[in-house]
């Protein structure tokens, strides 16, 4: 077997070939022009990955479960809640869609208000076991899904259209000031996490056993549920949802790693995760000449992995 | 020294430890014993910090403990539950390393190292350290968890039902090994046990346990005889002397 600092150098040169290709493959136009516009992409993608890979892996450690995300809380809901509801009200010509700062500002603070209350009032966990704040979320995703497409059969056919393009992901037009924004964002939340790494791998032991080592466990899962819940919102809010990437990118690297090591397993699934999202808008540009959008692919081939997962699960408890 | 102090706990309407007050006599092994749902797990697990009492104190050495940082706690007590499935896939060595968590966090030394090793002695495990947990059997695996809060290196060691699903002879090894931990190294181990016959023959004092109250604290000798035990089985449990033990024979009681 070969050893996880090899299997990561591995990744990590699949990844740049890919990046490398994106950037510089077929480059019509003028280089000065294409070139920093391809930049740009790669960076909204690069980001992206991480911060889906990132959350995804620790969510799942905390509520001890491979299959979940933290999609599954409504946190991508809330995202087509809020701009739904802008649409809805104030119309695409409103200041809340045309300044991107302002609907990016908007989106995250929803999204993450949202998260804190969820958890807030939900999360006791002396009283109530995670399964009931993941209910929860979900019965509360279907709510806001439910509203959400309420909205959307009332307004207006045009801007219906305007609307739908706003919640599938695309990197194709990310704007250059909204990318710095969210670097910041994400460079505080990993370094804010890096300290949890470690007692995420104890927490991964269950609860009884990380309370045993002197783990603050009911605090480190507040932490972490918060923590990704950003990370979610700061990448939704930037270029969409991309539901099933962080499913895949998180048990393709549990599985390729065969770690129980945060800071290894975070590093992998970061980098499939980057290689998924450049290798995929890579074909969607290159193959299909932009006729399909990269989300499409996305949920596409995490479906088709989502149910191999849970064959696999079930064969396993059989 | 460990001194509980009123602990009462309910879950939703039903109690399930009523009033608890006693103290954990320091380098011995304390078993408690009781029928089932009697509150057992539930008092130990409330000793050791897993679950919040909903009144009462648990006091180490005078300080309450949740007073006390829960590294600083895990320094000192350790606890072991029944139930140990793991979601990760994990060596024994890697296993028994975590023990060194509270000390190292994660980063283990030379001196982690030493200790990983002698626990891992001490249980036997040498010969298996480098596989997997969902390879060993139940026994071995038991062995395993046990080794891990050996490497802990606390004074006090609360082990909840550790002979659950264990054949004779590997339950004969884990209470001659918690015997030893205890007159050698003057550990305190406290051990919530279902069969009376081990408790009788292995422990220095027993605490017996009864819907939710205690109903006695004492030496073995004054818990194992058919009266005492009779309050707290209400059924009829005869004792004989063998060698020097006093093996309960309630078979065939009626």
């Amino acid at each position: 077997m070969r050893k996880n600092s090899t299997k990561l150098i591995i990744l990590a040169v699949i990844a740049l070939i890919f990046m490398a290709l994106f950037a510089f493959y077929n480059i019509q136009g003028g280089f000065s022009y294409a070139f920093p516009k391809r930049l740009e992409r790669l960076a909204a993608m690069v980001i992206t990955g991480t911060a889906i890979a990132y959350a995804t892996v620790i969510f799942q450690t905390v509520t001890h479960n491979r299959l979940l995300t933290p999609s599954v809380m409504g946190i991508d809901s809330m995202y087509e809640v809020v701009q739904t509801i802008i649409y809805f009200t104030a119309g695409s010509a409103s200041i809340f869609v045309v300044s991107r700062y302002l609907n990016f500002g908007l989106s995250i603070i929803a999204m993450v208000i949202f998260a804190i209350i969820l958890y807030r009032f939900l999360f006791r966990a002396d009283k109530y076991p995670i399964f009931l704040l993941l209910l929860a979320g979900m019965i509360i995703g279907t709510l806001l899904g439910s509203l959400v497409t309420f909205m959307q059969v009332l307004i207006d056919p045009v801007e219906y259209e305007s609307l739908q393009a706003r919640l599938f992901a695309s990197f194709m037009n990310v704007k250059t000031e909204l990318l710095l924004i969210a670097i910041v964002i994400l460079g505080l939340a990993f370094i804010y996490g890096y300290r949890l790494l470690r007692d995420l791998d104890v927490v991964s032991l269950g609860r009884d056993n990380a309370i045993n080592l002197g783990v603050n466990y009911d605090r480190i899962v507040l932490q972490v549920l918060i923590l990704s819940s950003i990370l979610i919102a700061t990448s939704t809010a930037l270029v969409g949802p991309v539901t099933f990437l962080g499913l895949i990118v998180a048990n393709l690297a549990y599985q390729y790693l065969a770690t129980y090591k945060h800071s290894v397993l975070i590093a992998g699934a970061s980098l499939i995760s980057i290689i998924a999202l450049v290798g995929g808008q890579f074909i969607v540009q290159h193959i299909f000449h932009l006729n399909t959008t990269i989300s499409v692919v996305i949920n596409f081939v995490g479906g088709i992995y989502f149910i191999y997962l849970l064959l696999k699960e079930s064969r396993k408890a059989g | 020294m460990i001194e509980i102090k009123g602990l009462s706990k309910s879950f939703g309407k039903k109690p399930v430890v009523e009033n608890v007050t006693l103290k954990i006599q320091p380098r011995a092994i304390t078993s408690f014993i009781g029928p089932n749902g009697a509150g057992k797990s539930t008092l130990l697990s409330m000793v050791s910090r897993l679950l919040d009492a909903d009144t009462g104190e648990v006091f180490l050495d005078q300080t309450d403990v949740k007073r006390m940082k829960s590294d600083a706690f895990a320094k000192r007590v350790a606890i072991l539950k029944q139930a140990n499935h793991l979601n990760i896939r994990l060596t024994v060595r890697e296993l028994v390393s975590f023990g060194r968590y509270p000390y190292s966090k994660g980063r283990l030394n030379a001196e982690d190292e030493k200790f990983v090793d002698q626990a891992l002695e001490y249980m036997n495990l040498i010969d298996m350290q480098h596989k997997y947990l969902d390879e060993l059997s139940g026994g071995q695996k038991q062995r395993a968890f046990i080794s891990m809060v050996i490497a802990q290196d606390t004074e006090y060691i609360l082990l909840d039902e550790p002979l659950n699903n264990l054949d004779m002879k590997h339950s004969v090894q884990i209470m001659k090994i918690l015997r030893k931990l205890v007159d050698e190294l003057g550990k305190t181990v406290v051990i919530v046990l279902h069969d009376i016959n081990f408790a009788s023959v292995y422990s220095d004092r027993i605490v017996a346990l009864k819907d939710g109250r205690l109903v006695k604290d004492g030496p073995t000798n004054e818990i194992i005889n058919s009266e005492a035990l009779r309050e707290v089985y209400d059924m009829h449990i005869p004792v004989q002397e063998q060698d020097g033990c006093r093996i309960c024979v309630y078979f065939n009681s009626h």
